[in-house]
């Protein structure tokens, strides 16, 4: 059951780092696990911790003021490269409940709507005032989110607007298990299986693909 | 009737169901598995009191975690045993056929999907994993999705999409002797950016690309992903129906033709439109090499590493920095003759037969230069014993490479197979990344011809000035 995510109030920590990919996030030699937890203390590995092991107290997570933080404010292009959920997993165990980016890579954004982690996009140029902000602030900044509003503000000045797409708000909003809510509608799968699905067609009406030839193909088995 | 692109033909005959507030719930055709991606999928379906709804549309295979050393050996790595475990006892207990350790057909499972012909065109096709674009090569729409998904495929055959954009990559032109598919994907992704087709499925598509080979249009579309793109497709013509026609799950006979005539009907009409759409001339295109930490880092083997300062605004000045203390370079290095520790020749992206029959012509008669470790790590067994049956084998092995079972190996290190911290390493994998092949470690990607002489010169070189020894 993922939690559902309305509002929150937290602190900030900031990463301004453009393209960290899924292997910083959580490195591979972590993905051995069969479980979904026990990622949170291999978070960025080889960024937190030097090669012996001990901590790396010039890594921007490991600052006394990012300690307790919720919010990760970070560069472009979040969470590229690897598919790997893993990384959402040690996000979200870490304790953060929100991204804040300019983008986000396509698969990483939907494995945090899954997980109840907030993708947040603002502008480059919102970004970078937040960075400033937290800066200024040294460190000790925090940010207030409301999703069902769609909007982040920091009680002294900034406010912005975002947009995360109806469907996907409505399941983080109500923390929905997303088979759930496909499973209500099996009798259409079913019937597309059948191959007497009763649904729109393309923009054109038709398929111009004899849907007799294209479905369900049973491997193996020819067509 | 309206004009429309293979990808749109393609989510039009998927479509199971539109949701009120945007995305649509699409079949999916074939759901590949791997032991990575996949143990908290199956514990979630258990959890739920759920089952595989499809078993017969799933494959599974063992890939990222397994050695590719001597397979009679127990695995040492009891984590990586565990999860190996995992995947033999959720497929036993769910239905899905497995392609264990011990299976002839093994091996990553980019590359046996297309070899079994499982991929075929039209279909949708997902797997935990990013680059399941690879499969797109045959006019198949193939994305990458996270566990979650997994799960939710498992339990319906579906997943909720909603519509991304189309971006057409136009190649015009050929590519010139010693440049390869690798090269111009490189040389696409050094142009656009890792971010440049972020929420866009590209279509690959003008003269150079219909020329290519089925393998080289794998390690194309594999390399989607660097750019941003969920998944990259090539329309399916008869180079495709020629790769199918025979493997082992292609349909035979009468069904072989009435697929090949649907197939034909794939290809984007004239005048469909796409939402963007870039160009690249195939003939300007030189061997490529990485010089930083992600796969847009890249320039021609002639060139030179890039100075941060001109680099036009502060972040790609700190990102470019970062690269390069990571890399150990210094701006203004030449690539030709920067000196390698250690040789990849493997993973998905570049190890089919055709990779490893390209790197041998550069290999034979030669020896790895002294120093130098190198290994090839065939994408599957099959490719291996194909190997093994024109003696590729031999000639890696009499140049000093060593030979070994397939897997993704030191494409993402999860295994023995990695970097030491400071290594430097040419690779023909697809990701660059800090710490991606072992931590510490430093990757240039290129074509196995490239990572085939730079293994025998000890540095990069210029495969192009390279003569193959008479045999
Ligand atoms: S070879 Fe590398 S990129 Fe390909 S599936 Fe394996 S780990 Fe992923």
């Amino acid at each position: 059951m993922i939690e559902p995510f309305v509002r929150h109030t937290g602190a900030v920590a900031a990463l301004p780092r453009a393209d960290v990919d899924t292997d910083q996030i959580i490195p591979k030699q972590f993905l051995q696990r069969v479980e979904r937890t026990g990622f949170g203390p291999a978070l960025f590995y080889d960024w937190r911790f030097r090669p012996d092991g001990s901590v790396n107290p010039a890594f921007e997570l490991n600052r006394p003021e990012a300690q307790g933080a919720t919010i990760l404010v970070a560069g472009a292009n979040f969470g590229c490269g690897s598919s790997r959920e893993h990384a959402v997993w040690a996000l979200s165990e870490y304790g953060f409940r929100a991204i804040l980016a300019p983008s986000f890579a396509d698969i990483f954004y939907a494995n945090c709507c899954q997980n109840g982690v907030l993708p947040v996009r603002l502008s480059p140029e919102e970004i970078a005032e937040l960075l400033r902000r937290h800066a200024a602030a040294g460190g000790a900044y925090r940010l207030s989110i409301d999703l069902a509003e769609q909007r982040v503000e920091d009680g002294a000045g900034f406010a912005a607007r975002f947009i995360v797409e109806p469907y996907r708000r409505e399941m983080l909003l109500h923390g929905l298990d997303e088979i759930g809510r496909t499973l209500l509608v099996e009798e259409r799968i079913a019937a597309y299986e059948r191959g007497t699905r009763n649904v729109e067609r393309g923009t054109d009406g038709r398929t111009s693909v004899p849907r007799s030839e294209f479905r369900v193909p049973r491997l193996g088995e020819g067509w | 009737m309206t004009s429309r692109t293979l990808f749109d033909k393609l989510w039009d005959a998927h479509v199971v169901s539109r949701f009120p507030e945007g995305p649509a719930l699409l079949y999916v055709d074939l759901h590949l598995v791997h032991e990575v991606t996949s143990p908290q999928a199956f514990a979630g379906l258990r959890q739920a009191g759920r089952r595989v709804r499809r078993p017969e549309l799933t494959v599974a295979t063992v890939d990222h975690n397994v050695p590719t050393g001597d397979r009679a050996l127990p695995i040492e790595d009891p984590l990586a045993a565990r999860q190996l475990d995992a995947l033999a006892v959720n497929a036993r207990e769910f239905g899905v056929d497995l392609f264990d350790l011990q299976s002839p057909n093994q091996g990553i499972v980019h590359v046996i999907g297309p070899e079994q012909g499982l991929t075929q065109p039209g279909m949708i096709i997902v797997c935990g994993d990013s680059h399941t674009s690879t499969h797109g090569a045959f006019g198949a729409l193939a994305l990458g999705i996270g566990t979650s998904d997994v799960e939710h495929v498992l339990a319906t055959q579906c997943l909720v999409w909603s519509k991304p954009r189309t971006m057409e990559a136009r190649i015009t032109g050929a590519l010139r002797p010693g440049v390869t598919a690798k090269d111009l994907i490189l040389a696409l992704i050094g142009r656009i950016g890792t971010a440049g087709a972020t929420g866009h499925v590209i279509e690959y598509t003008g003269d150079a690309i219909h020329a290519l080979s089925m393998e080289e249009r794998m390690t194309v579309c594999n390399m989607s992903i660097e750019a941003g793109a969920r998944a990259g497709m090539i329309a399916p013509d008869e180079t495709t129906f020629a790769y199918l026609a025979g493997r082992p799950r292609a349909p035979t006979g009468a069904a072989w033709a009435r697929a090949v005539e649907a197939w034909r009907q794939l290809a984007t009409d004239p005048g469909a439109a796409y939402d963007a759409c870039v160009t690249l001339d195939a003939w300007a295109v030189a061997p490529q090499v990485t010089w930083g930490t992600n796969p847009g880092m890249v320039t021609d083997v002639t060139g030179a590493v890039p100075d941060p300062a001109d680099f036009p605004t502060d972040d790609e000045r700190r990102a470019v920095s970062r690269a390069l203390e990571y890399m150990g370079l210094a701006p203004g290095t030449r690539l030709a003759g920067l000196p390698i520790d250690r040789v990849f020749l493997g993973s998905c992206t570049n190890a089919r037969i055709e990779d490893l029959r390209a790197a041998a012509r550069v290999v034979r008669g030669r020896r790895v230069a002294s120093g130098v470790r190198a290994m090839v790590v065939p994408g599957s067994q099959q490719v291996r014993a194909q190997a093994e049956r024109e003696g590729l084998d031999r000639v890696f092995r009499d140049a000093g490479f060593e030979w070994r079972n397939a897997g993704c190996s030191m494409c993402l290190g999860m295994n023995p197979d990695i970097l030491r911290a400071g290594e430097r390493c040419a690779s023909t994998s697809n990701r660059n990344f800090e710490g991606r092949q072992g931590r510490g470690g430093r990757t240039h990607l290129m074509s196995p011809p490239m990572a085939a002489a730079a293994a025998v010169a000890g540095g990069i070189v210029d495969v192009r000035q390279w003569e193959p020894v008479a045999s």
